[in-house]
Formats: structure tokens, sequence, C-alpha cells
């Protein structure tokens, strides 16, 4: 039975925390109480040599839109990679909505969707086939009328049956979008979303991620370059630098903190190593 | 909570099967270059190994008395390396796609996954080598079907040798990249001395004879040459196949989980490139 486990769960053992029986279709007790979407506790993760997550450690509320902020090798990626249970932490633990990660992953992965410039839609296949097909795989109801919904919200009825390689970047990444939108997750994990897209698109594409968060209270952590994307979208920012988290707090206090009109500077402060006033240097 | 999902995170799903079997079949029909080559490479095998059996059948009187020995092991060898190939190609569709990220975060579990691309192998096998069948009937005068009920032992042998080598190939990839894709390519070609495909196991020193007799397809070949040339049944053969390929096969899975949990140790599901 435990290797048969195995098997049906890429070699995790599938763990009850609590100990406490639970029905297997419902949602774990944590996420009943309406605490933390995400919960990461002393997360490292080392790579050979490299420590690209240092001990990091943050609950994110739902309904709440958060920013990860840092440079490159900052370890946004991986910290989004490790919440996903894409990437097993060296130590310390993950949390989502409620489920133990990664042993837990299975219970929540039908409620949590992601977008990322790290992966792909099949390209061959038309947007309608590759949204068929993750409606399925997201046991979708009405699968039809959800794809003809997101086509309409996101303007994409008139690609609907053109192939995925045949799109601009702005319309991949708006099919993108649609396929991380399918199951109408309660968590969305953005990276980079609106890299490689034009002001306009851009805009756009904010704008219907936070009217998705209004209407369906669902949480939003997105890693992001784009200092003006995560100033209007954001609630919290955590700004992350060599694997640490630097800085955590709503973007006007950080800018006030940090003495800066906007969150380019504080970036620019942090990156650069230059210490916000009245703080000691690196001191969160 | 979403409402318009239906929740089922435990068990295999017939409905996320059903998916990725629809996602490979898409692709299939999407390019009529992928089509063709399933039939391509099949034809050509038959008709130059045919024609060099009826070559040799006219200058040897063993291969005259064992008549398609040479066909039959081509076909056999075909659904071996295809089914293989009809594994590991699909596997290497979502590498080269970059999909694999998307399908690791959805709910599809790997062995539904794998499930998926075991479907796919028979779907794309039966493309290629039914028309392989077809051809040696009309050309050479090799009825396949023929070999009537034993056929059904010999090919449910040789499928599931070819899909624990493959299942086997794609943790190697899935761990290393497309960087070790050329082991999917080239795997199945080191087992092809070993298993005697085209002469009897004695030929081997004896100490390769003990390797060859590990391999699952090598009773099957041996079975294939007591059949046409004997007219005898070796059903004790293809237990001993049966047996050794279950052990195959979950030796294979085991070391593609291994291998995934060490592809999520060291990051490479994300980056998937070289």
């Amino acid at each position: 039975m435990r290797l048969l486990s195995q098997w049906l769960n890429d070699g995790h053992m599938q763990q009850r925390g609590t100990g406490q029986a639970q029905a297997p279709n419902q949602p774990p007790a944590a996420d009943q109480d309406g605490s933390a979407a995400i919960e990461v506790v002393d997360l490292v993760k080392v790579y050979k040599t490299t420590r690209a997550v240092d001990d990091i450690s943050f609950r994110i509320a739902r309904g709440s839109i958060t920013g990860l902020l840092g440079g490159n090798g900052a370890g946004k990626t991986t910290t989004i990679a490790m919440i996903m249970g894409l990437v097993l932490p060296t130590s310390g633990r993950v949390s989502v909505l409620g489920a133990k990660m990664p042993e837990q992953r299975y219970d929540v992965l039908g409620r949590m969707n992601f977008e990322s410039p790290y992966v792909d839609m099949p390209m061959r296949l038309t947007v309608r086939q590759n949204l068929t097909i993750f409606g399925r795989l997201y046991a979708v109801q009405q699968l039809r009328e959800r794809i003809d919904q997101l086509a309409t919200d996101l303007d994409l009825k008139e690609f609907l049956d053109r192939s995925n390689g045949k799109l601009s970047a702005g319309q991949k990444t708006r099919v993108a979008l649609a396929k991380a939108l399918i199951n109408e997750p309660d968590l969305l994990l953005l990276d980079e979303p609106t890299a490689s897209l034009d002001p306009d698109t851009a805009d756009w594409v904010r704008q219907h991620l936070e009217t998705y968060r209004k209407t369906h209270n669902a949480t939003i952590l997105l890693a992001s370059h784009n200092m003006l994307e995560v100033e209007r979208l954001c609630d919290r920012v955590i700004i992350m630098k060599r694997g640490k988290i630097q800085d955590d707090d709503s973007p006007e206090r950080i800018m006030a903190r940090y003495n800066r009109d906007t969150l380019e500077e504080v970036f620019l402060d942090v990156a650069r190593g230059r210490a916000r006033e009245g703080a000691p240097e690196d001191a969160p | 909570m979403s409402e318009i999902v239906s929740h089922h995170a435990h068990g295999i799903s017939l409905q996320r099967i059903n998916a990725m079997v629809l996602r490979y079949w898409y692709l299939l029909m999407s390019s009529w270059p992928r089509l063709l080559e399933l039939i391509y490479w099949p034809a050509l095998q038959i008709i130059t190994w045919g024609f060099l059996q009826n070559y040799i059948s006219q200058a040897s009187g063993f291969f005259a008395k064992a008549g398609g020995t040479l066909i039959g092991a081509v076909i056999l060898w075909d659904i071996l390396f295809r089914g293989q190939l009809g594994f590991s190609i699909s596997f290497l569709e979502e590498m080269w796609a970059r999909n694999l990220g998307n399908l690791m975060m959805s709910p599809l579990k790997p062995i539904e996954f794998l499930l998926s691309l075991m479907i796919m192998s028979l779907i794309r096998l039966a493309i290629g080598v039914i028309p392989m069948t077809l051809l040696a009937l009309f050309f050479f005068g090799f009825n396949f079907y023929a070999i009537g009920l034993p056929l059904i032992a010999f090919f449910c042998n040789l499928i599931f040798t070819s899909w624990s080598v493959g299942v086997f190939a794609s943790g190697l990839v899935l761990r290393n990249g497309l960087g070790a894709e050329s082991i999917v390519w080239t795997l199945m070609f080191a087992v092809m001395p070993l298993a005697c495909i085209y002469y009897p196991v004695e030929v081997l020193p004896v100490w390769l004879q003990y390797v060859a007799w590990a391999l699952p397809p090598t009773y099957v070949f041996e079975g294939m040459r007591s059949l046409l040339i004997d007219h005898v049944f070796r059903a004790d053969l293809m237990a001993w196949a049966l047996a050794i390929n279950a052990i195959l096969f979950a030796a294979s899975f085991a070391v593609f989980l291994a291998l995934l949990q060490s592809a999520k140790r060291n990051g490479s599901l994300l980056a998937g490139g070289e």
C-alpha cells in the first residue's frame, strides 16, 4: 500500500498533518479557518554550493496580491517553484491553502494555477485545443462554456482556432493567462506576467488580474521586475536579494521608509546595496 | 473555493489520462510529417529486409525451410523499437514544447502521465506497424497474423519491455534535460545484439548468453523461431519473459520516480533545457 501510494503521488508519501481523519475531497482543515493562503517557514534551497533561497519566512493572506521583487538570481523563481512543489526545499516548510507541500500537493493543485515565462503552451495546438486539454486536466465542468467565457473576458475569440505558435507575444500571454484562470483558481502564482508585452496590453492584463482578485477573492503572488506593475497591483511587497528577504511591507510604507517616490528607486537602492535612511543596511 | 472544478485528488483519473491522449492525438493530426515518419521507416525496413530474405532463401536451404523468420524478426523488432519510441517521443514533445511545467503544476499525476504515454505508444505503433505487415503480405507473401494466438504473447512481452525502456529513458531526460535526448533514440539499440533478434542465443559466447536470457525480448525471438521453424509454441519462454518484464516494469517506474524527485531537488523541471 505504501508503494502504491508513492506511485500515485510522484514519490511523496501522502501525509495528513493533523493526524485527524479527513474526507478525501474536502480542503485541508487549515484552509477552512481562513488562515494564510501561503505559509513559508525557514525555507532554504541550496543548489550544490549556491544558496538560492536563504532561510526566508512569510505568510500571505487570502484574497491579497503580493509582489515578490528582486534582481536576477534573487531567488524569486525558486521560491515560487517551491511553493508550487516543483522544487524541493533543502529545509524549511511550505503550506499552500492549508496543504503541506509537496506531500499534500494533489489536495490543492486543482485550486491553484500558474503562469511563467519558463513554460509555454504547446505551439502546434490551437488555443481552443490547449484550453480544452487543460480544462480536462483540471476537471472543469461545462468546459465549453468556460472556454467561451474566457475567450470573451480575455478577448481571444478571433484567434481561438489558430495555432498557439502563430500568435503574437501579447496574444500568447493572454492565452497563458486563460490557461491560468481555466479552473478559477483560489491561488494564482505568476512569474513576470506582463514581460514582453506592450504597455497597453500589460495594462489590460493588470486590470484583468485586479478584477479577478476582487470577484473571486483570489490570492495572487507575482514575481516581477516591473515596479509600476507592483505598485499598482500589490497590497504588499516582499523584496528579495541573494536569497534573503530584504524588506516586506506595503508599497507605500516601503517607499516612505526608503524616502523614495517610486518602488523602482527603492529597488535600485536595494540592488546597489544602499542602506535606507534611518535603518541599518541589509536589515529587513 | 472554486465551484467549476470537480475535485478528485485521490486515485487515478481516466479523465486526465484521456486529456493527455487527446493532447497527443491533436498534435499527431496537426502535423503530416509526424504521421508520415511513423509509416516511412517501418515500410523501408520491411522492404529492404524482405528482399534480403528472398535472396538468401534462394541461396540457403535453411532459410528456404525457415521461411519468414527474418521478416517476422524485423516486424517484432519494430514493435519493440517503435513501441519505445512511441512512448518516448510523446514525452519528448512535452520537453520540446516547454510544457512540462504546466503539466507538473496541474493535477496530472506521474502515473496518469505515463499511462497516457503508453496508450499513445500503442496508437503510434498501430499507425506504423499495420501498414508494415500489409507490405510484408503483399510483397513477400508473409502473413504476420497467421502466427495466431502466440502473436498476442509476443506482442504483450515486447510492448512491456518497450514501455520499461521508455519509462527509464524518459526519467533520464526529465532529470538531465534535453542534453540526454540521444539516450531515447539509442538505448534500445543496446538491447539489439543481446536480444538475439536475427540469430539464436547459442551463437553468443556462453557468458553473454546469461545476459541475453535476462532480457525478455530474447525469449520472444527464440519463441518466434521455435514457432516458425519447428512449429512449436514455447509457453514456458513466454512465461519467463512475462516474469522478467514484471520486474523490469516495476524497476523502471521506481527509477522514474527517483529521477523525478532528483529533478525536483535539482530544479531542472522548470529549466528543461540542456
